[in-house]
């Protein structure tokens, strides 16, 4: 029984560790991956080479930067970059604020309606704004914020996800550390910035890249509450610019395409294991 | 603690939750209501005010427009084909991801990607894949002799092409969930199962996806709530055509929303969505959760 309590490395489910089914399970994986990888490797064939060579798949086919230079004079990728870099700042940092007031109230106090007011909370997990569109352009309209950069992270201000998340956490946080800065005069901002926050930092950074890339992403919300190269984000951008713009050029369109998503699959390649680890983490709790 | 020290620290924790609850209730509650009441209202059009209709625009829906039981038998062939491929492949990777295979930081890299892409630029790209004749997929296809398909043009099989682009994004994504689970899982269950002479096979039926029971229901859970919430490549891709053969409900939401302006009757169709949605969330919570966790 000796070999089952130490296992000198990571088993595996299936297969040993060496031998025919491995090397079956190997291919498998590896022609997935490939075909995985094919529409987006097709896309940045076209990107780089000229629009002749667009779907023509000659390795001597000259590399070229020209279509990204096409597609950047013909929109204006780089202020819609830009609204995108301030629509994913303000809406993280209105979700920290807000879900991190909020998550310490449901996690640590005792308030009456608390029970109540957490299930109206949790309400949001299942009915997210982004289905409430006809209401919410109502809503956002009548507020007079209609065409602005706020009006696309507002209503993702609140996000219970958040809130839940960070409750969990807080959760954990033994009680002693909490009544200690109280005793020694730590008031209550003073109590969440020193000992509850750092605590919970692996969950503040899983969660950030979560709602960076979700809102990084977001699409329809964005389409209809924004009228204006001032404030379209990059993906509405794009769309506007492969529908209208653009006829079929394929190349430019795809070179439009690796420009918007650069930033955050860069990131992604850059740190995969922090990214996948805190999908991971927000997942689960 | 005295009384007013008592009542300071309720008035404290209210106003701790107050923002958030705030924005809650502007953008979520408050919403929902408004779209339950205005479901049974017409739709105010130039000079002629709401008026109240009863259940006129679910009749309508119902028995009036073939447009809308089009969108939401879409909607569930949708949903009943893309959910349980995303979750069967998710669960091969994370399975090939959990064997430390040859070149396992490429695998990650394939399987995951997709994922990062905004469904936006997803769609620009598979919309490339698909195009006829020159389109990377046709091009493979003639290899086999099979002539050109116009993808997303026919709508035999527009349904099932933006299908593959959902299962595309949404497999890595669930692979996570399933390859943290697989993690937890102890080794000497595995060699407990050797020495027993099990067959792998065996040992993946009973013993691993047994044990991966919770993590599938909240990746089936997340996967039907994202079947009828993300519509960004149908919007990209189709425009719900041809003749709405690949309209989803948010869709379908969004023309008569934002296309026609008929937001009386838009209502009334987010009622819909809403319905399936709560319905989802409540099955989570009686019957699947209990029955798992009594695993």
């Amino acid at each position: 029984m000796s070999t089952a309590a130490l296992p000198v490395r990571p088993v595996g489910i299936v297969g040993s560790e060496t031998g025919f089914d491995r090397v079956l399970l190997t291919v498998g994986a590896w022609l997935l991956a490939l075909i995985w990888v094919l529409p987006l490797a097709f896309a940045v064939w076209a990107a780089f080479h000229p629009p002749l060579f667009a779907a023509r798949f000659d390795l001597t086919a000259p590399v070229t930067l020209d279509n990204f230079t096409r597609a950047m004079e013909a929109a204006p990728f780089a202020r819609y970059m830009l609204n995108t870099f301030i629509l994913v700042t303000m809406t993280l940092a209105g979700q920290l604020v807000l879900c991190t007031l909020a998550a310490y109230a449901f996690a640590r106090l005792e308030f009456r309606g608390r029970e109540v007011l957490f299930f109206l909370v949790l309400i949001q997990l299942m009915i997210t704004p982004d289905v409430l569109l006809v209401e919410n352009y109502r809503i956002i309209s009548r507020m007079g914020l209609l065409d602005t950069i706020l009006a696309i992270g507002l209503p993702y201000m609140a996000s219970a996800f958040g809130i839940f998340l960070l409750r969990q956490t807080f959760k954990t946080v033994p009680k002693e550390l909490d009544d200690a800065a109280r005793l020694e005069g730590c008031s209550l901002v003073g109590i969440l910035w020193r000992v509850y926050v750092p605590l919970a930092r692996p969950m503040y950074v899983a969660y950030g890249l979560v709602s960076v890339s979700f809102h990084w992403n977001n699409f329809l919300w964005p389409l209809i509450v924004t009228s204006s190269v001032e404030t379209r984000p990059v993906t509405v951008g794009l769309q506007v610019f492969a529908s209208v713009d653009q006829g079929i050029d394929w190349s430019v369109i795809s070179a439009a395409t690796l420009i918007t998503s650069a930033p955050l699959l860069i990131g992604f390649l850059l740190f995969q294991r922090q990214f996948v680890q805190s999908f991971m983490r927000a997942g689960i709790k | 603690m005295p009384l007013d020290r008592r009542i300071l620290a309720q008035v404290y924790a209210w106003l701790l939750v107050l923002p958030a609850m705030a924005l809650l209730i502007l953008f979520t509650h408050y919403p929902t209501i408004a779209t339950l009441i205005d479901s049974f209202y017409s739709t105010p059009r130039g000079r002629r005010p709401q008026v109240f209709v009863g259940l006129d625009h679910y009749q309508r829906m119902f028995f009036e427009d073939p447009v809308f039981m089009q969108v939401l038998w879409n909607n569930f062939l949708y949903a009943l084909v893309t959910i349980p491929l995303s979750i069967g492949i998710a669960l091969v990777m994370a399975l090939w991801m959990n064997e430390r295979l040859l070149g396992r930081p490429f695998l990650r890299m394939a399987y995951f990607t997709p994922t990062v892409l905004p469904m936006v630029a997803a769609a620009n790209i598979w919309l490339f894949f698909y195009t006829p004749g020159f389109g990377l997929l046709n091009q493979i296809l003639s290899l086999f002799g099979i002539g050109d398909v116009n993808f997303l043009g026919s709508r035999e099989t527009v349904l099932w092409s933006v299908m593959a682009v959902s299962i595309w994004k949404e497999a890595g994504f669930f692979m996570i969930f399933y390859l943290a689970a697989l993690q937890s899982i102890p080794p000497s269950l595995k060699e407990a199962a050797k020495l027993e002479g099990a067959s792998d096979w065996y040992y993946v039926r009973r013993v691993v996806l047994p044990l991966l029971a919770p993590t599938t229901l909240f990746v089936l859970v997340n996967a039907v709530i994202g079947a009828f919430r993300v519509v960004d490549h149908i919007v990209a891709m189709t425009g719900g055509g041809p003749n709405n053969a690949s309209a989803l409900l948010l869709f379908y939401i969004y023309e008569t929303g934002f296309r026609f302006w008929d937001t009386g009757y838009a209502a009334a169709l987010t009622v819909v969505l809403l319905a399936i949605l709560v319905t989802v969330s409540v099955l989570q919570v009686t019957v699947l959760d209990r029955r798992i966790h009594y695993r």
